[in-house]
């Protein structure tokens, strides 16, 4: 093979994973590998959930994002200006020029809030509050440490977000949490959602109504915000309809990294990258692939995702850097622990085609599926661990393959293709 | 799923009520569609405008496109979508336009 430069633009889950497989397969005489990131803190996203119950300090989530690659991959610190489709090159912030063979892009998904009318007002990180950030969920601790009563909101305003589940975690949650403090009585808490159920698929949506219900929590459904009254403390949908709120925890709009948009012909309207799902070469030129959540691709937008996807793409990638066929397919593998308090999680597997089921995971004795459990819980609080040692470094885990299980699982009535 | 009758037609629906074959619709079905999930006849060019893009989404992507899709690029804005197609504009105007429910929703 011959002496081929990769630039991969972002340094999270998906950047650092592909360049630590990439750099174990080929030499640097083979491949030269540059990775760009616009700053040097790697955040473990799945930990943010905990910040705000106090369960996790904000320093143990965060790292630096070099020391997690291995050696010979060349790391720029800059934000990203554009990349140039046609001819093979990224501009940085910086005025570094680099030239590409092969380009991933792994550069995730950005918040939005000023996509929503009124987000930006006074009453932000005062009533209404993020913890889909880390500033956002350090502040939102010191005001739930004082929420004592009222009412409780959380919403989020429209799909695409990072971890789907993670709205429906913070709920579970804050109802174990007030519990704890002994104010659950004197607070309300509901979930507005916009969409018709508690999740999207019919199974999995079932499961988790039944538990906001237990639980003694609130769920608005088909509630899409359009714009948030953050002094008058209200949310209010397109259609005109109100929720009232003394406290708002909101996930604020998704899209792609800002650079998308100043590079023609890379990104779809929301700045993400439309790919062929199952290889994930993008559909914009050949030698550019996509990652993780900067890909268009209908499956959840979540680490384990990108984990799955990873193994995939080094294989297709070595495809590609030989001129072979690309064989390697992705299925929409995702596989999440959803917390609901008490210490006990739920765990969901699925793919493209295969909505959540019941049964055991990755076999017939394995973790409960769509079932709550202490090992289950256990599984999550573990993750942490393997993701820093195992999953950054590109180890294989034994016995979890990148596609999705179907032993253990049990058959359901279908109840309509989705 | 079950068979039904639409605008003289036997179709194939889903438990929701989404066409099964995309293939099956024809532009008479619209109306009947529209009244049957709740959105004001008769439609309006506006309407008209959201429902072919839809098909032509579907028909080029494999699915319809999500609401934040639509405001941004079928020419119809959010505020607008939802006075069309109250509650959920992307699953009815997919409804009416005879294609699946949008992906893209997990």
């Amino acid at each position: 093979m011959m002496h081929k430069r990769m630039v991969i633009l972002g340094a999270g889950t998906g950047g650092t994973l592909a360049a630590n497989r990439l750099r174990k397969r080929f030499s640097t005489a083979e491949l030269e590998i540059d990775v760009v990131d616009q700053d040097n803190q790697h955040i473990y996203q799945p930990g943010l959930l905990f910040v705000p119950f106090g369960l996790t300090e904000p320093d143990d989530i965060v790292r630096k994002r070099d020391r997690q690659l291995h050696k010979g991959i060349n790391y720029h610190q800059s934000e990203i200006e554009s990349v140039d489709v046609e001819a093979d090159e990224v501009h940085l912030a910086n005025g570094t020029t680099l030239a590409y063979d092969l380009l991933l892009i792994s550069t995730g998904t950005k918040l939005l809030p000023e996509e929503t009318e009124g987000l930006d007002g006074p009453g932000w990180n005062r009533d209404v509050f993020t913890f889909y950030d880390l500033p956002g969920a350090t502040a939102l601790a010191e005001r739930l440490a004082n929420f004592d009563s009222g009412h409780l909101v959380i919403n989020f305003f429209d799909l695409p977000i990072k971890c789907p589940v993670a709205p429906l975690e913070f709920a579970f949650l804050a109802d174990w949490y007030f519990h704890d403090r002994g104010v659950r009585d004197d607070i309300k808490i509901t979930y507005v959602t916009p969409l018709d159920g508690a999740f999207t698929k019919p199974a999995a949506s079932a499961t988790l109504s039944n538990l906001l219900e237990e639980k003694g929590i609130n769920l608005v459904t088909e509630f899409t915000t359009g714009e948030v009254d953050t002094v008058g403390k209200k949310l209010i949908s397109y259609d005109g309809t109100e929720v009232e709120f003394d406290l708002a925890v909101v996930i604020p709009l998704h899209g792609g990294a800002d650079y998308v948009h100043n590079s023609p012909g890379l990104g779809d309207e929301l700045g993400f990258i439309p790919c062929d799902n199952k290889t994930l070469q993008s559909t914009v030129k050949p030698n550019i692939f996509v990652l993780g959540d900067a890909a268009d691709v209908p499956t959840s937008k979540a680490g384990s995702v990108t984990h799955f996807e990873g193994e995939v793409l080094v294989e297709n990638i070595d495809a590609f850097l030989h001129e072979r066929e690309m064989v390697e397919r992705f299925d929409g593998h995702a596989n999440c622990f959803i917390e609901t308090g008490y210490s006990k999680a739920l765990l969901i597997d699925f793919n493209y085609e295969t909505e959540p089921l019941p049964g055991h995971f990755p076999g017939p004795v394995g973790l409960p599926l769509l079932k709550e459990s202490r090992i289950n819980h256990l599984g999550k609080l573990m993750f942490q661990s393997f993701y820093w040692h195992g999953l950054l470094p590109g180890r294989d885990v034994p016995g979890i393959g990148s596609h999705m299980p179907e032993t253990g699982k049990h058959e359901l009535q279908t109840t309509g293709k989705s | 799923m079950t068979s039904t009758v639409i605008a003289g037609k036997t179709v194939e629906v889903n438990d929701e009520g989404f066409l099964v074959d995309p293939n099956e619709w024809t532009e008479e079905m619209a109306t009947e569609l529209a009244e049957l999930h709740g959105v004001a006849t008769p439609l309006t060019d506006r309407h008209w405008v959201v429902i072919n893009y839809m098909r032509k989404e579907y028909f080029e992507n494999g699915t319809g496109a999500t609401v934040r899709k639509l405001g941004k690029a079928s020419g119809v804005d959010t505020k607008e979508l939802f006075q069309l197609f109250p509650k959920g504009p992307a699953k009815l105007s997919a409804m009416i336009a005879g294609i699946p429910k949008p992906k893209g929703c997990i």
